[in-house]
C-alpha cells in the first residue's frame, strides 16, 4: 500500500464510528509503522445525526488529510448511507448495515452487507459493540492494516473488563466478511 | 532507543508541546473546537505541581494568564475566535506591560459564533491587528500534528525570549485530527527561560533598556518590587507622558520583533519545489497539505507549481515573498476565509506579480481540486 488508501466509516452520532476510526489508525500508525491521519466530521448535535470518521493510510507522509476519492465505506444508518456513501472510487466497496440501510446507494462500487448492529445485539451480547464488529468487518473487506494489526489496537484501547467482549466482537466481524468475500 | 510514537490529536499535542516547553499554569474558559488542549492540562498541570483553572469567561482566561507570568509561570489560554476577540484588550496589555504568554487559537468560522464545529482561517489578520495601538505580533501556523507540538514548543521560546505574547493558530482541522507524532526526548528541541535579572532589587527597573532590546523580568514573590500598568511608561514601570520615553518604548516593542536579526530567529517557513516555480501557491495550516497535493498533481501535469508556507505568519516573511514575487507569473493565495493573507501578499508583492485569491467558509476544506483549477487561472 505505496500510496493513499482511504477509508470512511459513517453512521449515527453515538455509535462510535469515531472510534473505530481511531482504532484502525492506530492500528496502521503504531503496529505497522506506517502513516495515518484520522479525522471526522460532526454537526452540533452529540448524538443521532450523522457523523464520519475518515482514515487515511499511507507508507508514505500524508499531505491532504482528507478523503479525495474514497477506497472503502462503511455506512450504519440510512441517513448515512445518503449523506456519505459517495465520492466511492470506482471498483472501491462499500459496507452496510442490512438491517438500517434499505435505500441501498448506487454507483460503481461493490456492496457488501449483513445485520452488523444486530450480530452486535444477539451473536456477541451487548449492541455496543457494534462498531467493533464493523471494524473487524472494515478490515476484513479491505486488508488496510492485518488482522493482528487491528486486534492489537482494539485490545489496547478498551478497558480490561471487556477484552473479551471487544476481541469477539472483532474477530466476529472480521469472519462473516471473510465468509461474504467466498 | 526507538522514540515514543503515537497517534495524537493536534489539540492534544498542543497540551503535550507545551509541558515539554515547562508550562506551568493554564487559564481558560471551555470553548470548541479548542476545548481538548484544557482537558489534557487539567489532567497533566496538577501532576507537576502546576496550576489549571477555568475562569469565568475568556477575560478572566487572559489576566490570569498574565498574573501567572509575572509570578514567573511559563502560562498558556487555549481558545477560538471568539475567546480571542474577548481576549484583545489584555493582549495588548500584555504587549504593552511586556509579559510573555502563549495563546492558542483554534480557528473557527466567524464572526461571531459562526460554525463552532467546522474549520476557517479567519482570524489570522486579527491575530496582527486585533488589539488596538501600535505592536508587534508573533503568530506561528503549525500544520499538522507534529508541528503543533513543535511550535507550541517554539511559541513558548519566543515569547519568553521576546517578552511579548505569542499567539499558535490552528484550523479546526488540524487541531481535532489525529496522525502520527514522535515525541521529543527531552533536551532533543530547545527550551528557554526567561533571563533573570542580574542586578539587585533596589537597583532593577523593569524596562531599563541599558539590558538591551529586551530587558530582563523579575518574577513576583522573588523579591523584586516593579509596578505593572497598562499606560505608558518609564524604565521604572511607572506612568509618564513624557514624549521621548512614549516614543522610544513604542519604537522599542515594534522593532524588538521586525529588525533583521530577530526576524532571523524569529521567522520560519517551508519551500516545496519553489526554486523552478511558474506559480506560487502561498498557504499555510492545513489549507498547506491541500496546496502540497495540489503541486504534486500540477507537476505530473507539466505545469510548474510550487509552495511557500510560512510557519511563522507574523511578523510577515517580507523579503521572501516580494523576491519571489518577481520571479513567478504568479501567486494563489488559498485560505479559509474572504480574503486576509492575500492582502500581505498584495502588499509586498508592489504589483510585480498577480495575486489570486481563493476562499472558503462554507465549513468544509480548501480541496486539491479548487486550487489546481485555481492555478490554471493564472496566465
Amino acid at each position: 500500500m505505496s500510496k493513499r488508501y482511504e477509508i470512511r466509516f459513517s453512521g449515527a452520532g453515538g455509535q462510535g464510528l469515531i472510534t473505530a476510526g481511531i482504532i484502525l489508525a492506530e492500528a496502521a500508525c503504531i503496529n505497522e509503522g506506517k502513516h495515518a491521519v484520522q479525522s471526522q466530521s460532526y454537526g452540533p448535535e452529540a448524538r443521532g445525526g450523522a457523523s464520519k470518521s475518515e482514515v487515511i493510510i499511507s507508507d508514505t507522509p500524508i499531505d491532504y488529510p482528507k478523503a479525495t476519492i474514497v477506497d472503502a465505506c462503511l455506512a450504519m444508518t440510512q441517513e448515512s448511507a445518503d449523506k456519505y456513501a459517495n465520492g466511492i472510487k470506482a471498483g472501491g466497496v462499500l459496507l452496510l448495515d442490512s438491517d438500517f440501510v434499505k435505500n441501498e446507494p448506487k454507483g460503481d462500487f461493490k456492496i457488501y452487507k449483513f445485520p452488523i448492529t444486530r450480530t452486535a445485539k444477539d451473536e456477541i451480547g451487548r449492541e455496543i459493540v457494534a462498531n467493533v464488529v464493523a471494524l473487524g468487518a472494515m478490515i476484513a473487506l479491505t486488508d488496510a492494516v492485518s488482522r493482528d494489526a487491528g486486534l492489537k489496537a482494539v485490545l489496547a484501547k478498551v478497558p480490561e473488563a471487556f477484552l473479551d467482549l471487544n476481541k469477539k466482537a472483532y474477530n466476529t466481524g472480521y469472519d462473516k466478511v471473510k465468509d461474504l468475500l467466498k | 532507543m526507538a522514540k515514543k510514537v503515537a497517534l495524537l490529536q493536534g489539540n492534544d499535542a498542543c497540551a503535550q508541546g507545551a509541558l515539554y516547553a515547562g508550562c506551568t499554569f493554564f487559564g481558560g474558559y471551555p470553548i470548541t473546537p479548542s476545548t481538548e488542549v484544557a482537558e489534557v492540562l487539567s489532567i497533566e498541570l496538577p501532576k507537576i505541581g502546576g496550576k489549571f483553572i477555568q475562569m469565568e469567561d475568556e477575560i478572566g482566561a487572559m489576566a490570569s494568564v498574565i498574573g501567572a507570568s509575572l509570578t514567573g509561570s511559563k502560562a498558556l489560554t487555549a481558545t477560538s475566535g471568539p475567546g480571542v476577540s474577548l481576549k484583545q484588550e489584555l493582549i495588548g496589555y500584555a504587549c504593552i506591560a511586556e509579559v510573555p504568554c502563549v495563546i492558542i487559537n483554534v480557528m473557527r468560522g466567524g464572526p461571531s459564533t459562526g460554525m463552532p464545529t467546522g474549520p476557517g482561517q479567519s482570524d489570522v489578520q486579527q491575530a496582527k491587528w486585533g488589539t488596538h495601538g501600535d505592536h508587534a505580533t508573533i503568530a506561528l501556523v503549525p500544520a499538522s500534528v507534529q508541528e503543533i507540538f513543535t511550535e507550541t514548543v517554539r511559541a513558548f521560546n519566543l515569547a519568553e525570549k521576546y517578552r511579548m505574547p505569542v499567539q499558535v493558530l490552528y484550523d479546526e482541522i488540524v487541531g481535532h485530527m489525529r496522525e502520527r507524532i514522535e515525541f521529543p526526548e527531552p533536551g532533543e528541541l530547545e527550551v528557554i527561560n526567561r533571563a533573570a535579572p542580574t542586578v539587585t532589587p533596589e537597583n532593577y527597573k523593569p524596562y531599563d533598556t541599558s539590558f538591551g532590546d529586551v530587558p530582563p523580568l523579575a518574577g513576583f514573590g522573588t523579591g523584586y518590587r516593579f509596578h505593572v500598568t497598562g499606560l505608558n511608561k518609564a524604565q521604572d514601570g511607572f506612568p509618564t507622558t513624557k514624549a521621548e520615553y512614549v516614543d522610544a518604548e513604542e519604537r522599542r516593542q515594534i522593532s524588538k520583533v521586525e529588525k533583521d536579526e530577530a526576524r532571523a530567529v524569529i521567522e520560519k517557513n517551508e519551500e516545496y519545489l519553489v526554486d523552478d516555480a511558474e506559480v506560487l501557491i502561498f498557504a499555510y495550516g492545513s489549507t498547506s497539505r491541500s496546496a502540497r497535493y495540489a503541486v504534486n498533481e500540477l507537476r505530473k501535469e507539466g505545469i510548474k507549481a510550487g509552495l511557500f508556507r510560512p510557519i511563522t505568519l507574523w511578523p510577515f516573511p517580507e523579503k521572501r515573498i516580494a523576491a519571489l514575487g518577481k520571479k513567478v507569473k504568479g501567486i494563489v493565495v488559498p485560505e479559509m476565509n474572504l480574503g486576509q493573507m492575500n492582502l500581505e501578499v498584495e502588499r509586498v508583492v508592489k504589483g510585480t506579480c498577480p495575486v489570486l485569491h481563493l476562499g472558503r467558509v462554507d465549513g468544509e476544506p480548501l480541496n486539491p481540486g479548487q486550487i489546481i483549477a485555481k492555478v490554471k487561472e493564472v496566465k
